[in-house]
């Protein structure tokens, strides 16, 4: 399932927005349950930094929006209640669509992971809407019964049990806060484009991005440095050295961009697969140009390791992916680990094999 | 979508018409399509695009319909095998 592992998953954060005096906060609206703070509709420069800041896993701790009841406009008790997570990122997506409009918010706590993803692991749930619906008195600031949910938030929310605990009907919108204008004005009917995932290319990049995050791991910065000065000390020649770092980045570069971008195009289904093809790709590629000097073994380790790597990245992406299910991703682990490793292990020889002789 | 398909032939999703009271949740909550109305009951579709997300299952109030639920992600399954846990996001 989508994004699970990608850039909004996990919520570290220990720093929340305070209620009521949060930059996105323009004053506030008197109700039988007390002041409700009005939060703007349109998004600053600061929060549009925010976006690519979270998706480059920097700051993430800083988007978390503390749980609750907001407005939009100047609703009364007729408004529409429309229900998302404290991940700051989806609360943006939701404002920002609401311009011109009225409404309530109804802010879950996610512990600021994203609406899917919140609710593939169970907090965004039947239980917590129960608990906030109740914690705000949703009952004496609405004269309806019914609550607008994301639709991908139906993973972990059953309507039917929260109805029968609050009286309130869920009726899920569509997927993308984009729609919900045109959900809103066709009296709540979602088209059954609205309810459809998508994966598009802009999709793919945007989240394909975060994998590459392995290339500023500190053990991998380690490693790289560890060589280079095994190479200064005159150790071991710089030859191997370099085209051994070639080929990790190579390998990383094909696995985490080549293949997200690329993905309708490369032939296979298993994500392992299409990162073997284009990891081989990159190799042949990698060796036309620098592997003039390899004998056999060094290009058979550059084959090998840039191959396995970049298929592991690209396994890896899956859980980036929205259409990926758990059992489909077991069927190919179950067959492409094992290959990898061996992959990996024999490029390990060869290399060695390489420089000794 | 697109030309995307996963692996096909493995989704645990089962669908019991006979359970079935035509309340269309199912048809609504699906991101990918996988279930639609025929005879005044669901049917499944499109087995193959299913994801195992739980959506269905969840929003089933006749209880129709079983999946195994998971998350599609290597980085948890791996996770999951390090633990010797469920598969997890590690967060």
């Amino acid at each position: 399932m989508s994004e699970c592992c990608g850039p909004a998953c996990c919520g570290t954060a220990v720093e929340e927005y305070p209620y009521g005096k949060a930059p996105y906060v323009r004053g506030s609206v008197s109700t039988l349950v007390g002041d409700i703070p009005i939060v703007a509709t349109g998004l600053t420069t600061a929060d549009r930094l925010g976006v690519w800041q979270v998706r480059l896993g920097i700051r993430r701790g800083h988007y978390r929006i503390l749980p609750g009841l907001y407005a939009v406009g100047e609703p009364d008790d007729t408004a529409p209640v429309l229900v998302t997570a404290n991940y700051k990122l989806s609360f943006d997506a939701l404002r920002r669509e609401l311009a011109g409009r009225d409404g309530w918010l109804l802010i879950l706590d996610t512990r600021g992971v994203n609406v899917w993803c919140a609710a593939g692991k169970g907090t965004f749930s039947t239980d917590e809407l129960v608990r906030q619906v109740r914690k705000t008195g949703l009952a004496n600031v609405v004269s309806h019964f019914t609550l607008v949910l994301p639709q991908l938030g139906a993973p972990g929310v059953a309507a039917h049990e929260v109805r029968a605990a609050t009286g309130f009907r869920v009726v899920y919108g569509p997927v993308r806060a984009a729609d919900l204008p045109a959900f809103l004005d066709d009296r709540m009917r979602a088209t059954p484009e609205m309810r459809r995932v998508r994966f598009g290319v802009a999709d793919r990049l945007t989240v394909a991005g975060t994998e590459l995050v392995i290339l500023r791991d500190p053990r991998v910065l380690t490693g790289a440095a560890a060589m280079v000065i095994v190479a200064a000390l005159g150790l071991l020649p710089w030859q191997p050295i370099l085209l051994t770092l070639a080929a990790g980045v190579t390998a990383v570069l094909a696995g985490a961009l080549i293949v997200p971008f690329a993905l309708p195009w490369i032939p296979g289904r298993a994500f392992a697969f299409k990162g073997a093809l284009a990891g081989a790709a990159v190799a042949l590629v990698l060796l036309a140009i620098a592997g003039g000097t390899l004998d056999v073994a060094g290009s058979a380790a550059v084959l090998l390791a840039v191959t396995a790597i970049s298929s592991f990245t690209a396994m890896n992406f899956t859980g980036s992916s929205t259409f990926t299910s758990l059992s489909g991703v077991l069927w190919e682990m179950r067959r492409a680990v094992p290959l990898q490793i061996i992959a990996a292990t024999a490029a390990l020889v060869a290399l060695v094999v390489s420089v000794l002789w | 979508m697109q030309g995307l398909r996963y692996i096909d032939g493995v989704v645990t999703l089962e669908l019991d018409r006979d359970a079935c009271t035509g309340c269309r949740m199912c048809v609504a909550v699906c991101p990918h399509a996988v279930l639609e109305m025929a005879d005044d009951r669901a049917r499944i579709a499109d087995r193959d695009a299913c994801i195992e997300c739980g959506a269905c299952v969840r929003n089933c109030a006749a209880g129709a319909l079983s999946v195994d639920p998971g998350v599609g992600c290597a980085a948890a399954v791996i996770q999951g095998w390090l633990t010797g846990t469920e598969p997890t996001c590690g967060c």
